[in-house]
C-alpha cells in the first residue's frame, strides 16, 4: 500500500518541482511590475515585429509540411516501393537532431560559397539572414509531425474500404477525397498542432540562419533571449514568454481534446 | 460464360499463391469457392475482381478480356469478410456510395436505396452509422452497397466467417433466397463445407493454390476426385486402403462373412444422430454416423463386440 | 506469361504511387537531405586527417564530454522517474489525473528558450528559492531534465495501457509477490520502449540548445556544451571547427536512431 503512495507523490512531486514551479514562475514574474508594464513590454514595436514574423513563417510552413505529411505517409504505408522504408527512416530524422546541427547545415547550404547560396545570392535571392532562411530551418524542424500521426492511422484502417469503393466505381482521386482523407482527418489535425506549436517555437536552428536585427529578422523566441540578454528588459523578455507559455497551454489543450476524438 | 479465368498464377514473395488455375462460372449460378486457409480461393476471387493483380494469365468477364482493367471497371460487386464498412457515412450514404460517384439523378438514387434497404430488411436504418449496426445487420448493408451499381457478377470473400453460428446460418438462407429473386452470378468464398454444400450450384474446390475438382454439390460428395476433395467435403474414415464414410458403416450383432470385429469404445448422442466409435480387431480406428432411431434399435452400449463393414468406400489410385 | 499492362492499371485504380512517393522524397531532399549533406561535405572536405585534428582541439572534446556525460544522467535518471511517472498515470486514480497527464507534453509545446528563461528564472541569479545554479553544470542539468521529461513517460505509457493484467494476475495465483511480478512480468515487457525512450530522452539531451544557452553561461571547460560550443565557434567565424563538431552530433543522432529502429524490431520478433 505505501508503495503506491511513494510512487504517486514521489513521481508527481517530480513534475511539480521540475516542470510546474518554473513555469509558473514565468507568469509571476511577467506581471510582476503591474499589468501597465506588461501591456507595455508586450506592445513594443520589436516584439510586435516579432509576432508577426514568426506567425507568417508558421502560416507557411504548417500547410507545407501538412501537405508533405499526408503524401508521405500515403507513400509510406500504401505504396510499398524500396525507397520507402529510407523515406520513413529519413523523416524521423529532424526529431533527434540538435538545432544548431540544423541551423549550420543550411547556413553552409546558403552561404556565399554553399552549394546553393552561391548562385541564389548571385542572383539576388536572399536566404540567409531573411525570411526564406527562416522558413527553411523551420519547415527542418517540424517536418516530422503529420507523418507521424498519419502513418499509423492509415496502417490500422487497412485497405478495405479503399478496396471496396474501388470495386463500386470511385477512381484513386475520388477514394482519396472521400474515404481516406475522412479516415485520417484527426490524425492530421493533431499533426497540425504539433507542427505549429514546433514552428512557433523554434529557437536554435532560426538563431543561426536569420542574424536576429531587432525589428527585421527577429522571430518571437529570438526576441526572448535579445531582450533578456542585450536590453536588460527583463520583463520584456518575460512578457514574450507568456505570450509564446500561452500559446503552449493551448496546444496542450488543442492536443487532450483531439487527442480524445481520435479514440 | 460469365466468368472465366484461364491459367491464373499468382506468387507473394516465394510463396505460390495460385498455380495454373482455371475456372468457368456460368452466368446466373451460385458458385463456391471451397478450400482451407492458404488454398488460394481468396486470392483467386480478388484476380477475378481487379484487387490483385495475377503474375500470368487472363480473366474474363461477360466474355470481354478483363486482365488489364481497374477493379473500378469491371463492374463487378465486392463483399469483405469483414464488411469494410465506410464508418464515417451513414448506412443510406454507403448503400448509395456507388450511385453518388457516378453522378446519378438524387430521385433515382433515392428510389434505388430505398428499395434495396428494403430488400436486405434494414429499411428504417438508414440514418444510422454502421457502428450501430450488428453484424449480421452490417453484412446485409454491405450486400445492399454493392448491389447497388447493378453489378454484372457479385463476389463474396467469407462473407459470413465473421458471425454468430445461428446468424450464419440465416444469413445462408437469406443469401439463397437473394439470388434466386436477383439472378447476379455470383462467386463466394468459404472453407466451410456444409456452407458450400447447402448455399451452391457448383463448387470449386482448391488446395495448395490449385483446383482438386470442379463438381455439383451431389457429384462432389459422391463422387470424390481424390483424397483430399473426399476428406475435406464430409467426414471419413480411413481403412487400410479405403475411405469410408460415417453413415457408410454398417453395424451388426453377428458376423457374416464380409464382416470384420470391432469393439465399441464410446457412445456420442448428439441430438439427431449417434457416432459410435470403435476399435477393430486390428487395432485400426473408424466411428459409424447412425440416425438416432437406428441406433436405439441396435440397441449397442459401451464395450460390446459388435460386426461392421462398409456399405461403400472408395479407394483412390 | 507476364502481364505488364495489368500493373499500370492497378496504379491508377489505387492513387500512383510513383507520383506522391517523387514528390514525398524531392520534398525531403531539398529540405533535410541536402541541408545535411552539405553538412558534412563541408565539414569534412579537409580530409580523415584534417578533420580530427579540428574535431578534436581541447574545448572541443571537453564540451563533447560534458554533453555525453550530462546526457547519461540525464537519460539515467529519466528512466526511473519517467517509469514511475508513466505508472501512476496509468495504474494510479486521484484528482486532477488527467491534468497532470496532459502537462507532461509541456516540455513539447513551450519553446526551448522559454524554458531556459524559466529555469533561469528558478534557479537562477534571482532565484526564487534562493538556489544559484546559474554558469553551474547543475543548471544545465535542470534544463536538460525538463526538456527530457516526457519521452520515457509517453514511450511507456501505451505499453502499460496495453498490458494484459491476466498474465500478472496469473502470476499472483501462482504465488509471485507484486515486487517479483514487476521485475520478472511487466518489466520485460517494458524494457523496449524504455530503452526507446532513453534513446530519444539521450538524443535530444545532447542536442539542446535553447533551454541551456540561458542558465549555462558558455563557461568553456565547465559548461559549455557539444552545441553551445557549435554555436559559439560560428559566432567566431571558425565555420570549419563548428562544422567538425555538428557532423560528430550528427553521427550520434544517426547512430541512436538507428539503435531505437532496431530496438523496435527486437521488441517486435515475437510477434512475427
Amino acid at each position: 500500500m505505501t508503495a503506491r503512495y511513494v510512487v504517486r507523490f514521489g513521481s508527481l512531486g517530480y513534475l511539480a518541482v521540475i516542470l510546474i514551479a518554473p513555469v509558473v514562475l514565468i507568469f509571476w514574474r511577467a506581471f510582476d511590475q503591474g499589468l501597465g508594464t506588461f501591456w507595455d513590454a508586450i506592445s513594443n514595436p520589436d516584439a510586435v515585429h516579432a509576432l508577426k514574423l514568426t506567425l507568417e513563417v508558421a502560416l507557411v510552413a504548417v500547410p507545407l509540411n501538412t501537405i508533405f505529411g499526408v503524401l508521405c505517409g500515403i507513400a509510406i504505408v500504401r505504396h510499398r516501393i524500396p525507397g520507402m522504408g529510407f523515406v520513413n527512416a529519413v523523416v524521423d530524422l529532424p526529431m533527434a537532431l540538435s538545432p544548431v546541427v540544423v541551423g549550420l547545415s543550411l547556413y553552409l547550404l546558403y552561404a556565399n560559397d554553399g552549394w546553393f547560396g552561391s548562385w541564389l545570392n548571385e542572383h539576388g535571392f536572399r536566404i540567409l539572414f531573411a525570411y526564406p532562411g527562416i522558413l527553411l530551418a523551420t519547415l527542418f524542424v517540424s517536418l516530422p509531425f503529420v507523418v507521424r500521426e498519419v502513418v499509423p492511422v492509415l496502417r490500422e484502417i487497412g485497405t478495405e474500404q479503399e478496396e471496396a469503393a474501388a470495386t463500386l466505381g470511385a477512381g484513386a482521386f475520388t477514394i482519396f477525397r472521400r474515404i481516406t482523407l475522412p479516415a485520417i482527418q484527426w490524425a492530421v489535425v493533431y499533426g497540425v498542432v504539433l507542427t505549429m506549436a514546433r514552428a512557433l517555437g523554434e529557437f536554435g536552428a532560426v538563431a543561426i540562419v536569420s542574424g536576429g536585427l531587432a525589428g527585421r529578422t527577429q522571430t518571437m523566441t529570438q526576441y526572448v533571449q535579445s531582450a533578456y540578454e542585450n536590453g536588460a528588459n527583463e520583463t520584456a523578455a518575460y512578457a514574450a514568454s507568456v505570450v509564446l507559455a500561452t500559446i503552449a497551454i493551448l496546444t496542450l489543450v488543442a492536443m487532450t481534446f483531439i487527442g480524445r476524438r481520435e479514440d | 460464360m460469365a466468368i472465366t479465368a484461364r491459367s491464373i498464377t499468382k506468387r507473394f514473395g516465394d510463396f505460390l499463391a495460385l498455380d495454373d488455375v482455371s475456372i468457368d462460372v456460368e452466368s446466373g449460378s451460385l458458385t463456391a469457392l471451397l478450400g482451407p486457409s492458404g488454398s488460394g480461393k481468396s486470392t483467386l476471387l480478388r484476380v477475378i475482381a481487379g484487387l490483385e493483380v495475377a503474375d500470368a494469365g487472363d480473366v474474363f468477364i461477360s466474355g470481354k478480356e478483363a486482365t488489364a482493367l481497374a477493379p473500378q471497371k469491371r463492374g463487378v460487386g465486392f463483399v469483405f469478410q469483414h464488411y469494410a464498412p465506410f464508418k464515417h457515412m451513414t448506412v443510406w450514404e454507403n448503400v448509395a456510395f456507388g450511385l453518388t460517384i457516378r453522378h446519378r439523378p438524387k430521385d433515382e438514387i433515392r428510389g434505388r436505396v430505398d428499395e434495396l434497404l428494403a430488400l436486405v430488411q434494414l429499411g428504417g436504418l438508414g440514418k444510422r452509422y454502421p457502428a450501430q449496426l450488428s453484424g449480421g445487420q452490417r453484412q446485409r448493408m454491405a450486400l445492399a452497397r454493392a448491389l447497388a451499381p447493378e453489378p454484372e457478377v457479385l463476389l463474396l470473400d467469407e462473407p459470413f466467417g465473421a458471425l454468430d453460428a445461428r446468424v450464419r446460418v440465416e444469413l445462408r438462407q437469406w443469401l439463397l433466397r437473394l439470388h434466386d429473386e436477383m439472378h447476379v452470378t455470383t462467386i463466394f468464398v468459404t472453407h466451410d463445407q456444409e456452407e458450400a454444400l447447402e448455399l451452391s450450384d457448383s463448387i470449386v474446390v482448391m488446395n495448395r493454390g490449385r483446383v482438386e475438382q470442379v463438381a455439383p454439390p451431389r457429384q462432389l460428395y459422391d463422387e470424390p476426385a481424390n483424397e483430399f476433395v473426399m476428406s475435406f467435403v464430409g467426414p471419413v474414415n480411413k481403412l487400410d486402403d479405403a475411405w469410408v464414410r460415417p453413415h457408410d458403416v454398417e453395424l451388426r450383432h453377428d458376423p457374416n462373412g464380409t464382416t470384420r470385429e470391432a469393439q465399441v469404445e464410446r457412445i456420442v448422442r448428439l441430438g439427431f444422430e449417434t457416432r459410435i466409435e470403435l476399435v477393430r480387431d486390428d487395432g485400426e480406428r473408424l466411428y459409424a454416423q447412425l440416425t438416432r432411431n437406428e441406433a436405439e434399435e441396435l440397441e449397442i452400449e459401451r464395450g460390446d463386440i459388435v460386426y461392421v463393414r462398409a456399405r461403400k468406400e472408395k479407394t483412390f489410385g | 506469361m507476364p502481364n505488364p499492362g495489368v500493373q499500370s492499371a492497378r496504379r491508377r485504380a489505387l492513387g500512383a504511387p510513383g507520383l506522391s512517393s517523387g514528390i514525398a522524397l524531392g520534398y525531403l531532399s531539398v529540405v533535410v537531405l541536402i541541408p545535411l549533406a552539405a553538412l558534412v561535405v563541408k565539414g569534412t572536405s579537409g580530409g580523415w586527417h584534417h578533420f580530427w585534428q579540428v574535431a578534436w582541439n581541447p574545448e572541443a572534446k571537453a564540451a563533447l564530454e560534458l554533453t555525453l556525460g550530462l546526457a547519461l544522467a540525464v537519460v539515467a535518471i529519466n528512466a526511473v522517474t519517467g517509469t514511475a511517472l508513466a505508472w501512476t498515470l496509468v495504474r494510479d486514480s486521484f484528482p486532477g489525473k488527467r491534468f497532470a497527464n496532459a502537462l507532461i507534453d509541456l516540455p513539447f509545446a513551450l519553446p526551448t528558450i522559454v524554458a531556459g528563461l524559466t529555469l533561469l528564472a528558478l534557479y537562477g541569479p534571482k532565484s526564487a528559492v534562493h538556489v544559484n545554479a546559474a554558469f553551474t553544470r547543475w543548471g544545465v542539468l535542470m534544463a536538460l531534465l525538463f526538456v527530457t521529461l516526457p519521452f520515457v513517460v509517453r514511450t511507456v505509457q501505451p505499453v502499460l495501457i496495453e498490458l494484459d493484467r491476466e498474465m500478472e494476475e496469473a502470476a499472483a495465483s501462482l504465488g509471485a509477490g507484486r515486487l517479483t511480478i514487476f521485475r520478472r512480468i511487466v518489466f520485460p515487457h517494458l524494457l523496449p520502449a524504455l530503452l526507446s525512450g532513453i534513446a530519444l530522452a539521450f538524443a535530444r539531451a545532447i542536442g539542446e540548445f535553447g533551454a541551456v544557452i540561458l542558465i549555462a553561461g558558455n563557461l568553456p571547460f565547465k559548461t559549455e556544451v557539444a552545441p553551445l560550443y557549435v554555436f559559439q565557434r560560428l559566432n567566431s567565424g571558425d565555420t570549419e571547427g563548428a562544422a567538425a563538431l555538428a557532423v560528430l552530433l550528427l553521427v550520434i543522432s544517426l547512430v541512436v536512431l538507428l539503435g531505437i529502429g532496431g530496438l523496435r524490431r527486437y521488441a517486435t520478433r515475437h510477434d512475427r
